[in-house]
């Protein structure tokens, strides 16, 4: 990481922090003030969810450009056997996003639709719930389904629990197979992990500790046309974003009929 | 007691080193695995339980049958069973610790296994699992060596030990019943989400567990002074018989309730099992294979004059372990990830290492298996015909 944005990061941290002991008040304020466009309230008491826009997503600059920021900000190896490939984010169809909303004359070109997924940070999580070490855990400050990769024994129960298949294992070393820079060193500094632990989108934990939005969000809007494709933000806040586009937007999610609770929605 | 264990002729110590072999090529493979990772498995990001885990949930049932001889000695008096009690609580001992190698093996960090001690779970499944099995463990050890004891002593074992052997009786099957439970809480896997499930490994287990005992006694028989008696083994053909019945007919009964409901979701799976999907049937002969003898063993354990003849009973018993083997050490776990929950139809074939580290287990277990009934065969060769 260059010495530019990791002393930008280190502001952003300060102040975040700052306001976070402040009041929300002045927290709005600040934000109103325009410092950050889209600022973020440091805490969610509840629950954090995201809002994907389907149809801005059918661009492949913008999925690519979400896919990208996530893989290179959380040092995603990019492991040539499938079947060992790391992923927190990335494209599926939408007939298999969906299965309960595709029928015998769905066309394809609906069916085929490519989809962005990632973990739902469910309200009731079945990963949490078969954890026998509570590696992962259901933030209670703002609902995001964490993990601890210091603590997973990789028995990977919660991949057999998990409907969404968000889940990835280590089946090997991860770390040569993440590109580096000249210098041999990481995209970010953010903690690579080691062969034998499971791994998931952790809703950028750490760029919304400091008052950033997570990676896609931040790397879709930077797209042209690419702005809205994906909201993060505060469910539990009736005037957040992600609230008036639930409210105004007919949204899907996930196969609610298990009742796991997704907080990633799908405007279609 | 414990001294016999290494005072035996050219066959115990043929045999304890041939399981020695494999146990030292086992563990030489798991080293292999640990420094490589578990990519060397064919397990993936589709499939991530595969051979090992399936291991586990086999020999659960291997080590709750030993409920099928306690119970009739011990709250029916039914004497025959007499000798054959701690031959059944030696496998349950070694199938127990098989069971904890299985999961220990199938770990990506097996360093920070303490964790699951560490960070008591009570909500997970895999927890409860490790509290159960770590007990019933507990209780064979302490009944089986108490009880053995005192028959070595020639006295009556102490009271004390009594309601500890009822408690193992709910124990074992408890054993089997969380080990199911590890699977049918499970709303991401429809093939085992079924409450049928815990029903069918238990009388899956009370099948293939009798059945194992009886080819032990047949081999102990043959080849040492030991004769579990025929009485006691034609009971324990009667178990396997009624077992074998009931378990195919819970197959049915959940087979029933997927095909006529005719739920995609539901039937994907069975017809992966037993057809394929998509052009990917690795799996579908030795399913067919596996209830084909299954059914055969079945009708012949019903015809009264095949059952009595020991050889082709001896045959039988192979026939029921190896079907169903086929059912839940390799069917039942691997088929309840295909589909993916995002439709992909990935298949598993585990690879050389992966069945080598498995075999190293085994041996383990059969090399103390082994030294077990070493012990009881000297003991009881020393204390003359009862």
């Amino acid at each position: 990481m260059d010495e530019s944005r990791r002393s930008f990061l280190e502001k952003a941290g300060k102040t975040a922090l700052g306001l976070g002991w402040g009041l929300p008040l002045l927290n709005t304020a600040c934000s109103e003030a325009g410092e950050h466009e889209h600022h973020i309230p440091l805490r969610s008491d509840n629950q954090w969810a995201m809002v994907i826009d389907v149809e801005k997503c059918q661009s492949e600059e913008i999925r690519r450009a979400c896919i990208d920021s996530c893989n290179v900000a959380h040092n995603v190896p990019n492991i040539p056997d499938e079947g060992d490939d790391i992923a927190w984010i990335w494209e599926e169809e939408y007939k298999h996003v969906f299965p309960e909303q595709v029928h015998d004359h769905t066309p394809a070109s609906v069916g085929d639709m490519p989809i962005m997924v990632l973990c739902n940070h469910c309200t009731n999580p079945p990963c949490v719930r078969v954890c026998p070490t509570q590696a992962t855990w259901k933030r209670e400050t703002d609902g995001i389904v964490m993990m601890d990769m210091h603590r997973c024994i990789g028995c990977r129960y919660c991949m057999a629990a998990c409907p969404y298949g968000s889940r990835s294992f280590n089946w090997r070393d991860p770390r040569p197979f993440i590109e580096t820079d000249a210098d041999g060193n990481l995209p970010t500094d953010y903690p690579s992990r080691t062969k034998g632990v499971v791994e998931k989108c952790n809703f950028c934990a750490e760029r919304v500790r400091v008052g950033e939005l997570p990676a896609c969000v931040e790397a879709a809007n930077a797209v042209e046309g690419g702005e809205g494709a994906l909201t993060f933000g505060d469910l539990t806040d009736p005037n957040s974003e992600v609230s008036q586009l639930l409210h105004d937007n007919h949204t899907i999610s996930r196969r609610v009929g298990l009742g796991t609770g997704p907080n990633v929605y799908y405007i279609i | 007691m414990l001294q016999e264990a290494i005072r035996g002729g050219r066959g115990y110590w043929t045999l304890v080193a041939f399981w020695g072999v494999l146990i030292l090529i086992g563990m030489g493979t798991w080293g292999y695995q640990l420094s490589e990772g578990l990519h060397i498995t064919g397990m993936n990001q589709d499939i991530t339980w595969g051979i090992y885990i399936a291991q586990l949930t086999f020999m659960v049932g291997i080590a709750a049958s030993a409920v099928m001889v306690v119970l009739p000695y011990y709250l029916h008096d039914y004497k025959a069973f007499g000798k054959m009690v701690i031959i059944g609580e030696g496998l349950a001992v070694s199938s127990v610790l098989m069971c904890m190698l299985f999961v220990f093996v199938d770990l990506g960090q097996p360093a920070r296994g303490a964790n699951i001690i560490l960070h008591p779970s009570p909500n997970s499944v895999m927890f409860s699992d490790m509290l159960v099995l770590s007990g019933y463990l507990g209780l064979n050890l302490v009944i089986g060596a108490v009880t053995f004891e005192a028959e070595r002593k020639g006295a009556p074992p102490p009271k004390w030990v009594k309601p500890l052997i009822f408690l193992s009786i709910p124990w074992a099957v408890s054993i089997h019943t969380v080990t199911a439970f590890l699977y049918s809480g499970l709303e991401a896997r429809t093939f085992w989400m079924t409450a049928i499930l815990a029903p069918r490994f238990l009388a899956s287990a009370f099948a293939t567990g009798p059945s194992l005992l009886i080819l032990l006694a047949l081999i102990l028989r043959r080849f040492t002074t030991f004769d579990a008696g025929k009485v006691a083994i034609q009971k324990l053909a009667m178990i396997v018989a009624y077992a074998v019945a009931i378990n195919l007919f819970f197959l049915l009964v959940e087979l029933f309730t997927v095909l006529y409901s005719s739920m995609p979701h539901h039937t994907d799976a069975f017809r992966y099992m037993f057809f394929g999907l998509e052009g990917n049937n690795t799996l579908a002969p030795l399913m067919w294979i596996g209830q084909i003898i299954g059914v055969f063993c079945l009708i012949a354990l019903w015809v009264p004059k095949a059952r009595a003849n020991e050889t082709f009973l001896a045959v039988l018993a192979v026939g029921v372990i190896l079907s169903l083997w086929l059912e839940k050490g390799v069917g039942l776990v691997v088929i309840g990830f295909i589909p993916a929950p995002l439709g992909q139809v990935t298949e598993y074939v585990p690879t050389l290492p992966e069945a080598v580290i498995t075999i190293g287990v085994y041996a383990i277990g059969f090399m103390l298996l082994t030294i077990f009934y070493k012990i009881i065969v000297t003991v009881r060769d020393r204390l003359g015909p009862a």
